[in-house]
Parts: structure tokens; C-alpha cells; sequence
């Protein structure tokens, strides 16, 4: 669950723990204990050390300059505050020490693992089975708990509830070796509670008392959407029904829920997740008053009627109300914490604005979600194709926006949330249509927006050299210069150019009115093998820049022989000519496969005596490899000859093709590791390996959730779960990072290789020219459900097709280096000087930094092209003698 | 700034060494100097990209534009004339030109040098 503080995460924790300096007896005679007026220093006793408490702690402890009070916090659980809203992270393998919350502080003395047990007011102690904590001022902060209905069974074996890391380790156990569970209340909770069985392996049913899921956050219809998601997950709902019994089976556990209905489920394991309860006991206990609906009573500056004790998240009623979710709980925290140091704050009043990702929907809820302001208007969008619901309250004049609901698409929260209370920003059509359809992202730029960070050029001066009638890409490249350095803000330059309202044509250059997709069908069903060939038939001209690596990558990705064959060789850009990278001196850079990032001592020594032999600068990559830099083009045949020996192969780090899948270490040696992360990132990049594409492609694999891999950077990446393997596609760093989209869950790898191997070959046939795989699903009519209902489902009845394309792919590769080496023809072109082939080129020449060598800058620059390099300043003091 | 021719002409390789559309880097005299064979013509410049100030024009990608033969340099890109020498991306910008022909089965090359 991404986002949103929604837990109703409970402090859960009165304890007070036997330890040291409990004071026995109170009233020893330090201290102001008696009389009224407000309390600004001596022994302060916070009960709980929740995520609130935790909070309350820390600004307390931020702000206490003068260490007015002396802390000590007891906590009922064993283990320090951690991380509730976050908790299902642990069922993706993220470990209680990720999820701590804790860091320690001599100032303040934490008692874990031993309950409070009562509050004496008048001596003003609280008690623990160890003795006794005077306080000056008491601080409750003892959050919640489940609420578990009043019925038959809920204390067998095997039923649970969803509120503690130790709650969680106890599900992960049970589930082990069983089939069924079930989760009473289809909330929040519950629903993240059901992600949680699902991911165990569990056949799962969600049991929900009102007829819709989440019935807090969402209205009826948002409901209807969110029900169609988790039940296309395998999650059954059972909704407008309750549970009327547990009942066990043979071995005493729990085996079935009786349903109001008259129906059962079949349930190894149940979850009771039907609402939370404030923790009050010791409040009532100690005769304090409580809240309408339970929790201690206190007034908008959190303090009770005792003016000497305070209440703090989820088990204080502020002003008779409750919150249950982390933000007005850690609002409260804030408010004593100020008071107990002399300010003046006041509970601000909840933002129960909620926004999270649940079972992998975007659910978001704020303000007035439900409509309950007298005369309200809604506005409600609902779209089945891209499975979307969205609805705004309006005030009764449509001018102001009270409150809303997302459901599926949740892009328009965070301006949705900022307006409410103010003017609508948009049309609420125009707000609650999914961003595609708006322009995407580009239309939302504000005009200072940097568009080309090369050139320094804004969405202002683009959206001008428009105006002014630029109206294709190359007349901005000329007008602006934008697009004119690295090249890959072109893109967007497109999509302004339409959000103008230019009309763009998808001829691929003045010499093809095919657009590259046109172009690979025309190839493939026509059998066209030559260049020459192809513009004759269906272009003009003799080709381009554009065109020409366009083609040659079209005639590689269909496997018609080697990149440098023939006239094939003219096509190629200069690194794809030299299966090397060209740097901005002239020379090249070598890069060999690592497969996985995994490499022998042998091989490491292989490739630093090739750097030493020829003076070559080496880094490591952020791809897991190592690059060569310095190459002269006479060179290269050599460096490789001495690589291919070793057993390298060509990383292709020159081509439009995949380059590296990246892995973690998995869990072969990691602590966390689930998988075997290492061994598939290996398969995967042998099995892809050549494989040429519109744009590079980049992967990487995860052996857990931590994700050190930084697999949702990549086009497509696998995180392991507890069962299997999670695909995200579609991700990418570079100039506009964007993170990968969840696709599939818990595949074995089986299922996993077919749904890349039809992933990449149907980018391969379909993307634009230099659009790498995020953009291309964006530009996709449908986006991601598209892509799976072809892929998945074989919509276009193409699964056969890319599948055999595929494994064309894999029996054809033969490693593209080595095939240079054994022709003396292609070799030839690995030459100086055609006129001196034994001349090395005199203009590559090296200066030394840090003891490796760099292009020198003595080496001739044209006018506007000087660059002086400055020294780094590491701001270190100067020792003068 | 006007080009002169002021050097000999010096023979560089076999015409046939040269692929079409595709060139090589020559050393003529110590100057860097790029061929090309495209369109039935030869065409020699300077092998200095102008604008990325390294020797890397031999390794650019020859079409047309327009009907106008081009060279674009492998670092940025930029598209040239490849008759003029003229930028057709930039401004005031130009790639130097020299003389390419072929005498009996020989591409030679004389320098241009300007005054």
C-alpha cells in the first residue's frame, strides 16, 4: 500500500515496564505536585509507543531545549514503534527492522514488553506489575485495538486479527500448508488483509456486512468499481452479509464461517478485520470521561478533564471524535508536545483525506466524500474501459469543491485535495477525465517548465516557436535548438506540438511516409532484406540519419543476418558501425556482458589487464558492468579478440537492443532474499540478449521487496514474492524518471518468460522510433489493459505469432563481436586511416586524473564548443603552516 | 575567408575501397580528411566535427535532404551539405570542404586551405 497514512494503526501499547528507576510510592517531594495552573517541566510518562506516541516523543524531545522534562514511555509490545500503515510491506518480505520507526535517545527511558496497569490521579503513579512511574504529566497514547464481533468461534486456533508485526508472523505461520481464509470486513483493513492472504496462497473471500466494499471511504458506485478489481484478482466478495459463527473442523481449528445468509466459506484461516475500538480502559479505569463512541475524552488542545494528563492519536475523542488514521493522530502529538512547552496550539481539525493503492487499485477519498452537506451537488464519471470511477461534491452553486472519491485512476488527488474548499481549478470533466486524455503529462507543464534541459529551453519558448508556425520537430530543433543535444526530450516535443493542435504527421522522415510500425509490418509480411530495396518500393530519396538506423534495427530485429553485412553497414549509427560507443573525443568505449552483474575472479582479471594493456579508463556502470573507455577504432578488433578469448561476449551497450538485467543477490547469500534473483536476471539477459528494439531496454531483478535491484526503473522488472515472481513493465530513470506499472503477480517462472518474451516482441513490432517501453504504453489507446488483454488474454491473436518470433530470436543469436573477429571483410573497417592504416589517430590523445586516463583538453575545440573544467571544491579546511 | 585550393592533389585508396553511402577518414598532408562515395560522386571534408570539436565526420551518416546530399555528424547529429559544407541544423556553421576525384581507379584528395 503505497501512501495515504490510513492505518488506523494503533498505538497499541500501555505498558509500563519494571525497569530501573521506578520510584516506589509518589509524593517523594520533588517536583510541583500539587495545585493547578499548567505543568512546564519534572517527570513526564507517556503510555504507548505507537506511531503517535513515537511522534509525540520526538517533537517533544526536538523542541525541549532546556530538557524540562524527563521522559519515560512504557509500551506494551516487545518491539519499539514501528511502521503500522506499512505493515502488509512485511508479507513482500520487508523486515520488522525496515519497518522501525524507533531511533534511540538517551534523553528518554523506553520500557518495551510489560503493560500498564492502572493510573492512580491523585498520587499521580501509574502502576505496572514492576512498581510504580510518577508523573507530572501523563501523555496516553495507547491507540487501539480490533474490534472482534461478539460471535461464536472467534477464539479458535486459526483466527486471527490483522493489528501487530507478531499478528502478521502468526498468519504467515498458519497459512503454511493450507488452502482457505477469509477476512471479516472488506474496509481498509480488510482488504489489505486479503492482499495478504492471497500472497500466502490462500483461496480468499472478503465477508463485508455493507453492501460495498470500504464503505467509509467510497460511495456505492466507487464500491461497485473497486469490487470488479478485487474480484479480477481471485479475491471473493461476499457483501451485505454477516458472519454468524466459526466453526472448526477435525483438528480443532478453524474450518468454516456460518454466513447470515444461510451459505458458508470454507476457511482455514480467518482474518478479523471489522473495525478498530479505541483503547480507553485505563482512562475509564482511572474515572476519567470518555467520548460518545468511546476513547478518552480531551478538548481541542488534547488534554482531559485531569489538566495534568493528555490524549494523543487514536485512542483520544477530541471533542468526542475519534480518527483512526495516522495524520490527525500525529496532529495531536504535535499539539501537546507545543502545550507541554508553553504554546499555545490547538487541534487543527482532521484531514481524513485518504489515498493508497490497495490489492494494486488506486483508491482516493477527501473532504466531503459522501455528500453529506445540505444541498450538494455530485459529479460522477464512470468509465468501464479504463475501469475507472471518479465523483466530485460540489456546493450547491457547482462552484466549490467539497469532497470526492477515485477510484481505479487516482492521478487527480493531489490537486483535487488542495481545492477543496476553494473554486473548482477546472471543468469537473476536464478534472476527472483520465489523464490521457487531457494531453498527459505535458499539458499539465507550467510554461517555466524546462522542456530541454540540454539547451535550457522552457515549455514557454516551445509553446512561442509554435505560435510563430514551427510546425514539426526539426523546425523547433532549429528554432529553439531544444532536442538538438542528447535528442530525448523530442518526444515531448510531439506531444506539445499536438497539445497545440498541430497535426502531426507519422511519416517517419521526408523520405518514408510510413510510420516505423507501417515500416516493420511492410518489411516483415513483404520480405524486404535491403535498404535499397525497401525505399524504392515505398520512399524516396536516399534516406537519412532518421531512417537509415531506423530500418537497420527493423532488418536485425527480424534476425536477417549481421548489423555490419553488406550495404547493412551504411545504416548503422556510428556505435551500432563500430559495436562500440563513440565519447565526445572520437574515441570508443568497450563494454563486455556481465550477465547479472555475476562475474569471476578469472574474468575481472581478464578485463583490468585488457584495461592496463591498452591504457584504457575503466568505471563501473550503473548496469552492473564495466566500461572501457579510450578506444581507438583500430583498437577495438584487438581489445576484443583478447575478450572473446576470455569468453566475453558484446554487451551491446552500442545498440537500440537490450542492455543489462540487473540483479540483487538474492537469496542465495541474502539474509531476505526469497528467490533466486541472481540465476533469473542471468536467464533473462542470455535469453534477450542482441535482441534489437526501437529504444534500449533495461531490467533487473529483485530477490525480495527492498528491490536493490531498482527493478521499477526499468522497462521491465521482477520483484520476487514469498511464491513466486511480480512483473512491472514499463519503467524507466533517465529525463523523466518514471516508475514501473504492476502487471502480474506471484508467477512462477514459467508463466513469467512467455509474458516478456510477448511484452518485448510486441513493443518491438508496434513502439515509434527511439520510444522506449513507458512511453509506448502511455501512447497506447487503452495503456496497460490493453497491453494484457493482448498479451495475456491474445486479444489480436498474436500470442503464437510473438511467441515464435521469440524463439527465433533465442536460436539465432550468435554473439555479434565474434562474428566480426573470424571475417577479415567486416574487420576491415576497423581502420585509422584508409590511406595509413598503421597511423593511430593523433587527435586521441590523454591527460591523467586520478591516476587513469582522460580525453586531453589541449585537443582543438571549434568556437562555442570550449569547455573549461573546473576544479572540484570539496570544501575541506586549508591547513596553513 | 574564401577557400583556395593551394595543394597537390594526393592519392588516397582504390575506389572501391570506399562503400557507398559509407566513408572513411584519410590523412592527407597531417589533415584529417573524410570521403565519401555517394550518389555517384565523391565528396571529401573536413574529418573535424565543428560543432563537437572532435575528428569523427568520416563515421556520420550520408543521406539527402531535400535532394541535397547530407552528412550528419555521429555526435549530435547535425545535418550538412555535403556539396557546401553549410550546416543545415545551425547557423553560421560549416563543415570545411576539400577536392575529391578519381583518376584511373584512385580516389585522390587535394586540401583546401583557408586564407
Amino acid at each position: 500500500m503505497t501512501a495515504g497514512g490510513a492505518r488506523p494503526g494503533a498505538g497499541g501499547s500501555d505498558a509500563l515496564a519494571g525497569g530501573d528507576p521506578v520510584r516506589a510510592g509518589g509524593g517523594d517531594g520533588m517536583g510541583p505536585r500539587g495545585g493547578g495552573g499548567d505543568v512546564m517541566d519534572g517527570e513526564l510518562v507517556v503510555i504507548g509507543n505507537g506511531m503517535v506516541g513515537q511522534r509525540f516523543v520526538e517533537a517533544l524531545r526536538a523542541r525541549d531545549h532546556e530538557r524540562r522534562w524527563r521522559v519515560t514511555v512504557l509500551a506494551e509490545e516487545s518491539r519499539p514503534a514501528y511502521d503500522r500503515v506499512r505493515l502488509s510491506a512485511f508479507f513482500d518480505g520487508v523486515s520488522a527492522e525496515e519497518l522501525n520507526l524507533h531511533s534511540p535517545d538517551d534523553g528518554v527511558a523506553l520500557r518495551l514488553g510489560e503493560p500498564a496497569t492502572g493510573i492512580d490521579r491523585v498520587r499521580r503513579v501509574v502502576t505496572t506489575a514492576a512498581g510504580e512511574h510518577p508523573y507530572d504529566a501523563l501523555v496516553l497514547a495507547t491507540g487501539s485495538s480490533a474490534f472482534v464481533p461478539p460471535v461464536d468461534g472467534t477464539d479458535l486456533p486459526g483466527v486471527f486479527v490483522y493489528r501487530t508485526l507478531d499478528d502478521l508472523a502468526a498468519i504467515r505461520e498458519h497459512a503454511r500448508g493450507r488452502e482457505t481464509g477469509a477476512v471479516i470486513g472488506g474496509g481498509l483493513l480488510g482488504l489489505e488483509a486479503a492482499n495478504a492472504l492471497r500472497l500466502l496462497g490462500l483461496a480468499t473471500h472478503v465477508v463485508e456486512f455493507a453492501p460495498r466494499l470500504m464503505p467509509v471511504q467510497v460511495d456505492s458506485a466507487g464500491g461497485a468499481m473497486l469490487r470488479r478489481y478485487v474480484e479480477e484478482l481471485g479475491v471473493t466478495t461476499h457483501l451485505g452479509v454477516a458472519t454468524n459463527a466459526l466453526r472448526p473442523g477435525p483438528d480443532g481449528t478453524v474450518a468454516e464461517l456460518a454466513l447470515s445468509d444461510g451459505g458458508s466459506i470454507a476457511a482455514e484461516l480467518v482474518v478479523v478485520a471489522a473495525g478498530i475500538r479505541p483503547r480507553d480502559e485505563l482512562a475509564r479505569a482511572a474515572g476519567l470521561a470518555l467520548g460518545p463512541r468511546g476513547g478518552v475524552l480531551v478538548d481541542a488542545t488534547c488534554r482531559t478533564e485531569d489538566e495534568r494528563i493528555w490524549a494523543i492519536g487514536e485512542c483520544a475523542a477530541v471533542d468526542g471524535t475519534c480518527h483512526g488514521l495516522v495524520a490527525p493522530g500525529y496532529a495531536t502529538a504535535e499539539v501537546v508536545a507545543d502545550r507541554l512547552l508553553g504554546g499555545a496550539a490547538t487541534f487543527p481539525g482532521a484531514d481524513t483525506a485518504t489515498k493508497l493503492k490497495l490489492l494494486g487499485v488506486d483508491v482516493a477519498s477527501f473532504g466531503d466524500a459522501h455528500g453529506t452537506t445540505p444541498g450538494c451537488l455530485d459529479v460522477t464519471f464512470t468509465d468501464p474501459a479504463t475501469r475507472s470511477y471518479a465523483k466530485l461534491v460540489l456546493s450547491d452553486d457547482a462552484r466549490t469543491l467539497l469532497g470526492g472519491v477515485l477510484v481505479g485512476d487516482a492521478t487527480a488527488y493531489p490537486t483535487l485535495r488542495a481545492s477543496v474548499g476553494g473554486p473548482l481549478p477546472a471543468p469537473p470533466l476536464a478534472l476527472l477525465a483520465p489523464a490521457g486524455e487531457t494531453g498527459g503529462g505535458v499539458a499539465a507543464l507550467p510554461g517555466a517548465a524546462q522542456v530541454c534541459s540540454c539547451n535550457a529551453v522552457t515549455r514557454e519558448q516551445i509553446d512561442a516557436a509554435i505560435a510563430d508556425g514551427c510546425a514539426d520537430v526539426p523546425a523547433l530543433k532549429a528554432c529553439t535548438r531544444a532536442g538538438t543535444s542528447c535528442g530525448s526530450c523530442v518526444p515531448m516535443l510531439k506531444q506539445l506540438l499536438d497539445a497545440a493542435g498541430v497535426k502531426q504527421s507519422t511519416a517517419l522522415c521526408e523520405h518514408f511516409d510510413a510510420s516505423r510500425q507501417q515500416l516493420f509490418e511492410i518489411v516483415q509480411v513483404r520480405g524486404i532484406r535491403t535498404f535499397s530495396q525497401l525505399i524504392a518500393e515505398h520512399g524516396r530519396g536516399r534516406g537519412c540519419d532518421i531512417c537509415k538506423p531506423v530500418v537497420a534495427s527493423i532488418l536485425a530485429s527480424l534476425g536477417t543476418g549481421h548489423v555490419l553485412d553488406g550495404e547493412r553497414a551504411s545504416l548503422q549509427d556510428t556505435n551500432d558501425h563500430f559495436l562500440a560507443n563513440l565519447q565526445r573525443d572520437g574515441s570508443y568505449s568497450v563494454v563486455p556482458r556481465i550477465p547479472g552483474g555475476e562475474i569471476t575472479p578469472e574474468k575481472l582479471i581478464v578485463i583490468g589487464e585488457v584495461a592496463r594493456d591498452f591504457g584504457l579508463y575503466t568505471k563501473i556502470t550503473g548496469g552492473q558492468r564495466i566500461d572501457l573507455f579510450g578506444a581507438r577504432v583500430d583498437q577495438l578488433p584487438q581489445i576484443w579478440r583478447r575478450l572473446v578469448d576470455a569468453g566475453f561476449e558484446s554487451g551491446h551497450a552500442y545498440g537500440k537492443a537490450l542492455r543489462t538485467v540487473k540483479s540483487c543477490v538474492g537469496e542465495t547469500w541474502c539474509r531476505y532474499g526469497v528467490q533466486d534473483s541472481v540465476g533469473l536476471a542471468i536467464a533473462l539477459e542470455l535469453r534477450y540478449r542482441g535482441l534489437r528494439a526501437p529504444h534500449k531496454i533495461k531490467s533487473a531483478v529483485s530477490g525480495c521487496a527492498r528491490e536493490c535491484a531498482e527493478a521499477r526503473s526499468k522497462d521491465f522488472g521482477i520483484i520476487a514474492t514469498e511464491t513466486g515472481w511480480n512483473l512491472y513493465l514499463g519503467g524507466n530513470g533517465g529525463f523523466r524518471p518514471r516508475h514501473a506499472d504492476l502487471f502480474a503477480t506471484d508467477l512462477s517462472t514459467e508463466a513469467l518468460i512467455p509474458l516478456i518474451d510477448r511484452f518485448l516482441m510486441y513493443y518491438i513490432r508496434t513502439a515509434d522510433r527511439l520510444q522506449r517501453t513507458a512511453a509506448w504504453i502511455e501512447a497506447m489507446e487503452g495503456g496497460l489493459d490493453h497491453l494484457r488483454a493482448v498479451i495475456v488474454d491474445d486479444s489480436l491473436g498474436l500470442c503464437a505469432d510473438l511467441d515464435a518470433a521469440m524463439a527465433r530470436h533465442v536460436a539465432s543469436y550468435s554473439d555479434e563481436w565474434r562474428d566480426v573477429l573470424d571475417d577479415p571483410d567486416r574487420l576491415r573497417r576497423f581502420t585509422s586511416f584508409v590511406n595509413a592504416p598503421d597511423v593511430p589517430d593523433p587527435s586521441i590523445t590523454f591527460a591523467l586524473e586520478r591516476g587513469q586516463p582522460v580525453p586531453a583538453r589541449g585537443a582543438p575545440l571549434a568556437a562555442g564548443a570550449e569547455r573549461r573544467r573546473q576544479p572540484v571544491a570539496l570544501g575541506l579546511p586549508e591547513v596553513r603552516r | 575567408m574564401s577557400p583556395t585550393s593551394t595543394l597537390d592533389w594526393t592519392p588516397v585508396c582504390p575506389l572501391d575501397r570506399l562503400d557507398p553511402d559509407r566513408g572513411v577518414a584519410a590523412l592527407v598532408d597531417g589533415v584529417q580528411v573524410a570521403l565519401f562515395a555517394t550518389g555517384g560522386e565523391l565528396y571529401a571534408v573536413d574529418n573535424l566535427d565543428p560543432v563537437g570539436g572532435a575528428y569523427v565526420m568520416s563515421r556520420g551518416i550520408v543521406g539527402s535532404r531535400g535532394g541535397v546530399p547530407t552528412l550528419a555528424s555521429p555526435l549530435h547529429k547535425q545535418v550538412y551539405d555535403l556539396r557546401t559544407g553549410r550546416c543545415l541544423d545551425l547557423p553560421d556553421v560549416t563543415l570545411r570542404r576539400h577536392e575529391a576525384r578519381c583518376r584511373a581507379g584512385v580516389v585522390e584528395v587535394r586540401l583546401r586551405q583557408e586564407e
